[in-house]
């Protein structure tokens, strides 16, 4: 870790991008099933200041991956606003991007076409398909252009999904469990690509996820959820500078913490 | 997988290598089939004469010789010589079948001519009626094609259109429920007075025939695309064209290409009925003309040229879908 992170302060982003201030203002959801309302959100409240990394954290159905697509502008809120630099999302826009926890790549498309699809949908790929390539570069996937979807593994799938996504280069990168589907070794090699490529493109990130550590390890900010429907319970400031320790005796002091606000501290 | 697979094959092969090649065998056998068909007088039994034996022979003779030089010739072939040693075995089944057939019918005439025509009558055929079978065979291709894809084009546009608008599904859906599975050649009569002439009419049955499986096929082949491709298309800035073109489409496939084979299918039974019943020209009409005149050779011959024929479009087919997906990990070969 140290010695990619001060590689990353060696060379400067190539195009640097302002994050999006986000604002989260008394959402509450629900959907509807089978003709009754299942509330999902319960009056959620909170900010994202541009460039920050925030992780939103709870047991997993309780409405997190919810709230990234009404953030997204896939769904709109029940009750509440949902605004990107004070101005309401109504749609989903390339300025904000999902990324599932499913690569969900298109398995007829190549790497190649999969990562140029953002490029492609907006009529900028005839002028800008060098960003493609840099796109892979940036994931380490150079080499890998005509490959298909089903020929990768499941850590490369999601850095292609992850580079379909910084192509377009985000404002607001919205991530839903990225790694939740990875073995364990390739989660803690993603986890710290993630968190290079957010030092040098400097978006806002949304990271869902129900792992303690890794939001701990990530983000600046922990948002920490409540069962369904999801209320927030707790924001934690992570206040441990990066390059981060995984042994860090403060990130486990947090995590105790974090641990007992879930009720999950029974075998700390 | 592979590693037992190869020893599978591995196995036979180096412990039981034919000393002769079987291509050579199978060459053999066709000089055998030809010395048959010439050495063995043919019994007419009056009713209709069995002419081109000596042609007959010599095409057997020269088809086995040439198979007992690639043969004996060995490796030297390159690549079409292992295509053609793989189809030994079959080269050897068909000499002797057509042997057999040979036997049954112009030298012992257990089977009755002239419900049962000989190899050499289907050969007379061919050599003599070349030109009334091959433009038979042109019209047929004709009206196939137009009518096939007409149907195929027709299908993929409503299949899509009701798998993506509500508003076409609501109205198109309950016509297809009702009139879809109606054989096409159901409508025959109807269609013969309807349209001006009985191509167009048989135009409109096959495209009616291709059209219904092609649009049930990529309307369940888009009513079952992954949502998830929607939302990051959506996410990415797509547009509802892109969605439809890019995203829909591509992932339909599969299901588009199925639709299509079965409309193939359909469209050979109704081009057929359609040819023996109002059209005056393709391989439809031939057969019904050769069976009015009892020339049941002809119909032999009619009969093979359009097996051919049938075979080579879905190859053509299944060629194309090879191509366009060939992005999917296992597909049927055909």
């Amino acid at each position: 870790m140290v010695t990619s992170a001060s590689r990353i302060l060696a060379t400067p982003p190539a195009a640097p991008v302002e994050g999006i201030r986000l604002d989260v203002e008394d959402v509450s959801h629900a959907f509807q099933l089978e003709g009754q309302p299942l509330p999902v959100l319960n009056q959620v409240s909170f900010s994202a200041a541009p460039g920050e990394f925030v992780a939103l954290l709870g047991p997993s159905g309780c409405g997190k991956s919810t709230l990234l697509r009404l953030v997204a502008g896939l769904e709109h809120a029940t009750a509440g606003a949902v605004r990107a630099d004070d101005a309401p999302i109504r749609a989903p826009d390339p300025s904000r991007i999902l990324v599932f926890q499913d690569p969900t790549l298109y398995p007829w498309r190549t790497v190649e076409a999969n990562v140029a699809l953002g490029l492609e949908a907006r009529g900028l790929i005839k002028n800008q398909r060098h960003r493609v390539a840099e796109a892979l570069d940036l994931v380490g996937l150079t080499g890998f252009e005509s490959a298909y979807p089903r020929q990768l593994s499941g850590g490369m799938a999601q850095r292609v999904a992850l580079a379909r996504a910084l192509v377009n280069e985000p404002r607001l990168l919205l991530l839903d469990e990225p790694l939740g589907k990875l073995d364990s070794l390739t989660r803690i090699t993603m986890q710290g690509e993630l968190l290079k490529l957010w030092q040098q493109a400097r978006f806002t990130a949304l990271l869902v996820t129900h792992d303690v550590e890794e939001a701990l390890f990530l983000a600046e900010r922990v948002i920490v959820f409540s069962d369904r429907p999801a209320r927030i319970v707790a924001d934690v400031a992570v206040d441990v500078a990066y390059p981060r320790h995984r042994g860090d005796p403060r990130l486990a002091e947090l995590r105790h913490r974090i641990l007992h606000l879930l009720g999950l501290d029974e075998t700390w | 997988m592979s590693a037992t697979a190869e020893t599978l094959y591995a196995r036979p092969r180096a412990a039981g290598r034919p000393a002769v090649s079987p291509l050579a065998v199978s060459g053999l056998l066709w000089l055998g089939a030809a010395a048959l068909t010439h050495g063995v007088p043919d019994r007419n039994t009056g009713i209709t004469d069995i002419a081109y034996t000596p042609q007959l022979a010599a095409l057997q003779a020269g088809l086995g010789g040439a198979l007992l030089a690639a043969g004996l010739l060995g490796g030297r072939l390159g690549r079409p010589g292992a295509a053609l040693r793989r189809a030994g075995p079959w080269f050897a089944l068909i000499a002797v079948l057509l042997a057999a057939w040979e036997l049954l019918t112009a030298k012992l005439a257990v089977l009755p001519l002239p419900f049962f025509a000989p190899p050499q009558g289907l050969l007379e055929v061919y050599l003599d009626d070349w030109a009334r079978l091959g433009l038979s065979l042109w019209h047929s291709v004709k009206l196939l094609a137009w009518g096939y894809l007409i149907g195929a084009a027709l299908g993929v546009l409503t299949g899509i259109s009701i798998g993506w608008w509500q508003q076409a599904s609501y109205w198109i859906h309950p016509v297809l429920r009702f009139i879809g599975p109606l054989p096409a050649t159901a409508w025959l009569p109807v269609a013969f007075f309807a349209f001006p002439s009985s191509w167009s009419a048989s135009v409109f049955l096959i495209a009616l025939a291709t059209g219904f499986p092609v649009t049930i096929l990529t309307w369940s082949g888009i009513a079952g695309v992954n949502k998830d491709y929607y939302d990051i298309a959506r996410t990415l800035g797509a547009s509802e064209r892109f969605l439809v073109l890019k995203v829909a489409v591509p992932a339909a496939l599969p299901h588009i290409f199925v639709g299509l084979f079965m409309g193939l299918g359909a469209s050979f039974a109704v081009l057929v009925v359609a040819e023996m019943l109002g059209v005056k020209a393709g391989l439809g009409w031939y057969l019904s003309w050769a069976q009015g005149w009892a020339a049941y050779a002809n119909m032999y011959a009619a009969l093979l040229v359009m097996a051919v024929m049938c075979s080579s479009l879905i190859t053509l087919l299944f060629r194309l879908r090879d191509r366009v997906l060939s992005w999917q990990k296992e597909l049927v070969r055909w």
